[in-house]
């Protein structure tokens, strides 16, 4: 008896629980408004089955069930092939009524419009890139052979369809409203998938193919996208964004895009004209860029250009230091805005990369052997040596100023750094941050790296020999 | 993956005949005295018979589905074809030999020609190790060619191919040194008389299994 | 040749008569202590992923807290929880377990047809969980590239194990299947060839149908995954590019070319998907038989439940692209698994029909073995039903990859195999020990995983709903879920922490009854089955005493009009009781 109470509470609880829940499908921002019909569809079949099958079951246990000092008996009934037929008819229409829809949502879907344009989800290790064909409608040929720092997608520079092809290196598209898109996809390395919740649909990303999936934005917004296939260990942190503008919004930030004919002509830095405005960072972080506690400015010489530039970028567009407890980030934000355009970047990046890259101090105690444990899923991005990696996009560590370090992991693990919606590199790593349980596993960390640091150029050598 | 569903399909299609004969038009519910239909065996055979029946099928669905596998893979073009060596020819040959010496080897043992089936096993033996060892002759000419494992997948396959069937082929040796041992030691030969049925089925299939492959890897 | 029943046969047979301590219970060929190193073995390695899936909890409902455990550690662990849990705990102990107890029992052998195979495969079995539980401490640790293994991701750095990981876990793998195999072809040619007297093929318990199919599910489809892990395996050592593209990893070149990840994913799920069968067939037959043992009444409709295990059988080879819809196969095969795969309802639903009919106008006994019996039916329900939406290639779109589908494959090859599991040692208890085992703990036990279970699943559909996506290490802020989203993982990893608990309740009973237990005499259940009716309880050696026993009737033959006992076992002779002719069949 009490099974058969608990059965019917059961069956009202998840009746409730999927009446009452809050936890339901995000607004939907797509065209495929058909997708979550077939799912209602099928919502409403199955929990009439269930309630329906369950239901049944409790009363049988009540009707049937045995009473101590009464004498019953089953009935013998080996088979009823008149019910059987009529149930297995039944869930076959059952069946029809599910699959119908579902097909033919799914011929929708596989069908693209003509009047798509065209976008290129590129995934990686754990970054999301984008590429749009440019005037010609065309992409430009790819291979995975030709893919280096320089040329990020790894774009035949011979096809002159390539030429125009619009580069996103951040891990954010832009997509107009009410126009149909088709979501060319590709993988530089392992399997992907290309997820936004809200639009419903998704796919994914295989190397040495290419997929695709359409849809059609009806919200203007933006959009989180994520990673739904296992990428390894940062999988989870393999976010992006979609933006979907108006139509004007959309072609006006498209025309501000590098090509990838632009993207070979970027301003190469001149070291003289930049030792000029280096003159400013001097002042804190030291004549030759080897970093000054006293004013808690970190040291820059050795540091990858690639991410010296990513950085003053990010202190220039305000991903960094807007943070209202990122005291030494809100100084260098104003620094970095005294660097008008991308060339005057250049140019001190290009200084920075000149000055002498001399191990610096350790001043940090911590445990090396227990930081090393911890450290071991850094070194998937940054690199076992910890000279960093331009292809995820991970900076070098060693032979840099320890404090600083701290200072960093701390604002990462508390979200002072990476708040930013925008600042998606720091968001990464805020998900590493977090997995640092206090101050004690921090120092350990970085006396661990700083057992790597003492000397880069034999790291540098170690590397090139491997 | 189609090649893989017709093979399955054909075990199924013999496998569902074969229960549909058991139970339909049977009423299970009814009661009956033992008679002689209640205990009649599937494939009219002995336990070990139908054990091999059914490895059979397994090793079938493993080959079957390295054959899928290489079709697909077949298609991505990058698929550069083996130059087969003309050895296989030979070894092929070798196999069939050795399938035919087996046959007649248990045509001796069902006549109870006792004195041939020594003889019988021996040739048998030294065929198939001759096939097995112009199988590595083989894999040393293409080696000697620069035809490499990582090369291109269709060397892959082809090593792959080659050798899980000669991975086969041992196993069979196996049972047939240890039949050939004590035909040799107490001469006992109706000890080795089943051995001898199962081997020849087994050779039979692995042939059939060759000859597929062989004609895969050549239309290829 | 004409065929010689094995009855007939039987004084032929020598029957090892093992004396030692070491040939009766270490080196031991008799199938009912194979079966009990089965069980205890699997069971062991289940207890290990089921302390890896309460770690995962951890970090899931409490993120940023649970600091000892890493990222990489996170993804070795789901890697592992999975394929313990479907291969070496699930198919080793409905097949090696309970297809090894169960077979020859019921189907009146005195043993496997094939004795010291069968032991070889249990020890061959124990060779690879020592491989794959030895990844654990190997430089780098165990793979973690999901257990699904997709390439190229689990041959490529950027996963953990993917030095020693990996390799260990594909050999294991291929050990297993040496093992089941052996195994299997025990179970095939005992069910064709070593059936007493009268037990046709249509005499036989859904137990033995369900196990029979299952292995021969497995026969066919393992194969799959093996030539899968000898390419993977081959790919990740040697470098050929069965399964590897050309990629840039993390900027440098690995040297592979144009390989096909999808190949492996048509290959893994040409196994995976039978496999999902493999655990599921067992636990129909087994369930069926439960539920019309203690309802007293014939299982309904027995010949539909014969063809349904068959059908689903058949069906089970032509779905495994469904895995896929996503994975940019092309589109088109959408249509055709799509349709495939909602046919194969059809006869699942039937089989639920029937269970569901047993139980009306029976006379049901509440104990335990049937509460988890009935339970299983809730559970299956449930999870069958959420199938129909990730079949439906539409539906998958946006519930692919999110929690829905972990709620789904946990209701439907988790929690409801594992209730049969449990239900099942319930039950046949008294036969594998001589003894009972304590009901008042083994209805706790039941109510706790019950509604522990489902307090874990229901929600975690609802997660699904939102997007939340599988194997997260983390979820972090996102724009699309409220922070009510974290409660309720809490709240389910509160939940899986007690189901996880409560499991102790089992082993206090099992161990405690196995000393201290009533004795439960030959037939507890009152059930007809062969195993009951065995000479002795526990069997000893050869099951059947002297003589073998003759079968007159099916399994089922419960409240036969006009006989005064409930039940009639197998081999009570026609002319001492009703022949089950004219009893309310309608046709």
């Amino acid at each position: 008896m009490p099974f058969a109470v608990v059965l019917i509470l059961l069956v009202l609880g998840s009746v409730l629980f999927h009446l009452l829940s809050p936890w339901t499908f995000t607004p939907l921002a797509s065209n495929w408004g058909m997708v979550d019909f077939t799912v209602d569809v099928t919502l409403y079949v199955t929990a009439g089955i269930f309630i329906a099958v369950n239901l049944f079951v409790a009363f049988a246990i009540i009707k049937y069930r045995h009473r101590e000092g009464v004498a019953s008996k089953a009935r013998y009934e080996p088979e009823n092939k008149r019910l059987e037929t009529w149930l297995t008819g039944l869930t076959a229409v059952g069946v029809a009524a599910m699959l119908t829809p579902g097909l033919l949502v799914w011929a929708q879907f596989v069908d693209v419009p003509d009047e798509a344009h065209v976008v290129e989800a590129v995934g990686q290790q754990w970054h999301w890139t984008y590429r749009y064909p440019g005037a010609d409608g065309k992409f430009g040929q790819v291979d995975a052979a030709r893919i280096n720092a320089e040329n990020p997608m790894g774009i035949d520079p011979e096809d002159p369809n390539g030429q125009d092809d619009v580069v996103v290196l951040d891990p954010e598209a832009r997509l107009p409203v009410n126009r149909p898109v088709k979501f060319l996809l590709r993988s530089k390395d392992v399997l992907h998938n290309f997820t936004v919740a809200q639009f419903r649909v998704k796919m994914d990303l295989v190397p040495g193919m290419d997929t695709y999936m359409w849809l059609e934005p009806t919200e203007l917004g933006r959009f989180e996208v994520l990673c739904e296939e296992l990428c390894g260990v940062a999988h989870h942190t393999m976010r992006g964004a979609v933006v979907v503008a108006e139509e004007a919004d959309f072609e006006s930030w498209l025309s501000n895009q590098p090509t990838f004919s632009e993207m070979g002509n970027l301003p190469h830095g001149d070291p003289n004209i930049g030792a000029a405005q280096y003159a400013v960072c001097a002042a804190c972080h030291g004549q030759q860029g080897e970093g000054l506690v006293a004013m808690n400015a970190p040291k820059l010489a050795g540091q990858d250009p690639w991410y010296v530039k990513r950085e003053l970028e990010a202190f220039k567009r305000g991903l960094r230091g807007t943070h209202e407890e990122d005291v030494y980030g809100k100084q260098m934000a104003p620094m970095a805005n005294t660097l008008p355009d991308a060339t005057a970047i250049a140019n001190v990046v290009a200084h920075i990369a000149t000055l002498p890259d001399e191990p610096a101090p350790a001043t940090i105690e911590g445990n090396a052997v227990r930081g090393a444990e911890i450290a071991a899923v850094c070194a998937y991005c940054h690199g076992r040596d910890g000279m960093g990696n331009e292809a995820t996009n991970a900076p070098r560590y060693a032979g840099l100023n320890d404090w600083y370090l701290v200072r960093q992991l701390e604002n990462f693990k508390s979200g002072v750094r990476g708040a930013h919606p925008e600042d998606y590199y720091g968001k990464q790593m805020g998900f590493m941050g977090r997995i640092l349980k206090d101050e004690q596993a921090i120092n350990d960390v970085v006396a661990y790296i700083n057992t790597l640091g003492s000397d880069p150029a034999a790291n540098l050598a170690a590397r090139a020999g491997n | 993956m189609e090649f893989i569903l017709l093979v399955l399909a054909a075990i199924m299609a013999v496998f569902l005949g074969w229960l549909l004969k058991q139970s339909f038009n049977t009423s299970p519910w009814v009661a009956d005295p033992v008679g002689d239909r209640a205990h009649e065996a599937p494939l009219g055979a002995n336990a070990k018979t139908v054990a091999l029946t059914v490895l059979l099928a397994v090793i079938t669905s493993f080959f079957a589905l390295i054959l899928s596998a290489y079709a697909e893979r077949m298609d991505l073009g990058d698929w550069v074809p083996v130059a087969e060596p003309g050895l296989l020819w030979v070894n092929t040959a070798a196999l069939t030999a050795a399938s035919l010496a087996f046959q007649w080897t248990r045509q001796a043992a069902v006549h109870d020609r006792r004195g041939q089936l020594l003889p019988g096993m021996l040739v048998t033996g030294v065929l198939t190790l001759a096939f097995v060892a112009g199988q590595l002759i083989a894999w040393r000419q293409l080696m000697a060619q620069g035809v490499t494992l990582s090369g291109n997948p269709a060397n892959g396959f082809f090593y792959f191919l080659t050798a899980a069937h000669a991975l086969h082929i041992a196993g069979g040796l196996y049972v047939w040194a240890r039949a050939t041992l004590r035909l040799a030691t107490s001469g006992a030969a109706d000890a080795v008389r089943q051995s001898i049925e199962l081997c020849t089925v087994y050779w039979h299939f692995l042939l059939m299994v060759w000859l597929v492959v062989f004609g895969f890897l050549l239309s290829t | 040749m004409a065929y010689v029943a094995i009855a007939d046969r039987d004084h032929e047979i020598e029957h090892h008569d093992p004396q030692t301590f070491i040939t009766k219970y270490i080196w031991s060929q008799d199938h009912k202590v194979i079966a009990v190193q089965y069980a205890i073995t699997a069971i062991f390695v289940g207890v290990v992923a089921l302390i890896l899936s309460a770690m995962m909890r951890l970090q899931l409902g409490f993120p940023g807290e649970v600091h000892f455990i890493s990222p990489e550690n996170y993804y070795q662990f789901i890697t592992m929880h999975g394929m313990i849990m479907v291969i070496y705990l699930l198919t080793a102990l409905f097949l090696g377990g309970f297809g090894n107890y169960l077979i020859p029992l019921m189907c009146g052998s005195r043993d496997m047809v094939f004795p010291y195979m069968n032991m070889l495969s249990y020890w061959v079995y124990l060779v690879s969980v020592i491989i794959l539980l030895a990844s654990f401490f190997v430089p780098g640790g165990s793979t973690g590239a999901g257990w699904t293994l997709y390439p190229p991701q689990a041959i490529m750095p950027g996963t953990p194990g993917v030095e020693w990981g990996i390799v260990l876990m594909l050999v294991s793998l291929a050990v297993f299947i040496v093992a089941f195999t052996m195994g299997g072809l025990n179970y095939i040619t005992t069910v064709l060839q070593a059936r007493c007297r009268g037990m046709t093929l249509m005499r036989m318990p859904l137990s033995v149908w369900g196990i029979f199919m299952a292995t021969v599910l497995g026969l066919l489809a393992f194969p799959a995954l093996l030539v899968s892990a000898i390419m993977m395996l081959l790919d990740k050592t040697v470098m050929t590019s069965f399964f590897m593209p050309a990629v840039s990893s993390m900027g440098a070149d690995p040297g592979y070319t144009g390989g096909s990840p999808i190949l492996f994913q048509h290959l893994f799920w040409f196994f995976g998907h039978p496999e999902v069968y493999i655990v599921a067939l067992p636990a129909f037959g087994i369930v069926s038989d439960l539920l019309s043992t203690h309802a007293r009444k014939n299982i309904f409709g027995y010949r539909m439940m014969v063809w349904a295990i068959i059908a689903i059988g058949g069906l089970s080879f032509v779905v495994w692209a469904h895995h896929m819809y996503v994975s940019g196969m092309h589109p088109y095969f959408g249509f055709f698994f799509a349709t495939t795969t909602l046919i194969i309802a059809v006869p699942t639903a039937i089989k639920v029909y029937n269970w569901v009919l047993t139980l009306w106008q029976g006379h049901i006994h509440l104990r335990t073995p049937m509460l988890f019996a009935i339970g299983f039916i809730f559970t299956f329900i449930h999870g069958g039903l959420t199938g129909l939406f990730l079949g439906n290639v539409t539906i998958d779109l946006p519930l692919s990859d999110t929690y829905f589908v972990v709620a789904h494959f946990h209701m439907v090859m988790g929690v409801s195999p594992i209730l049969v599991v449990f239900g099942a040692i319930y039950h046949w208890f008294p036969k594998i020990t001589g003894r009972m085992y304590n009901e008042t703990l083994g209805k706790w036990h039941f109510w706790m995983t019950f509604l522990g279970t489902y307090a874990i699943y229901l929600p975690m559909h609802y997660l699904g709903f939102q997007g939340v996506p599988r194997r997260y290490f983390a979820m972090g802020d996102t724009d699309f879920l409220p922070q009510s989203a974290q409660d309720l993982n809490a709240a389910i990893t509160i939940s899986a922490l007690i189901v996880a608990a409560s499991q102790i309740l089992f082993f206090v009973n099992v161990i405690w009854s196995l000393k201290s237990g009533k004795p439960s005499g030959p037939n507890p259940w009152k059930a007809t089955s062969l195993e009951w009716q065995t000479p002795d309880t526990p069997p000893k050696h050869g099951n059947w005493g002297h003589d073998l026993p003759v079968v007159y009737r099916w399994a089922y033959d419960y409240s036969v009009p006009g006989y005064p006992d409930d039940f009639i076992p197998q081999d009570v002779s026609p002319d001492k009781a009703p022949v089950g002719r004219d009893h309310g069949v309608h046709h």
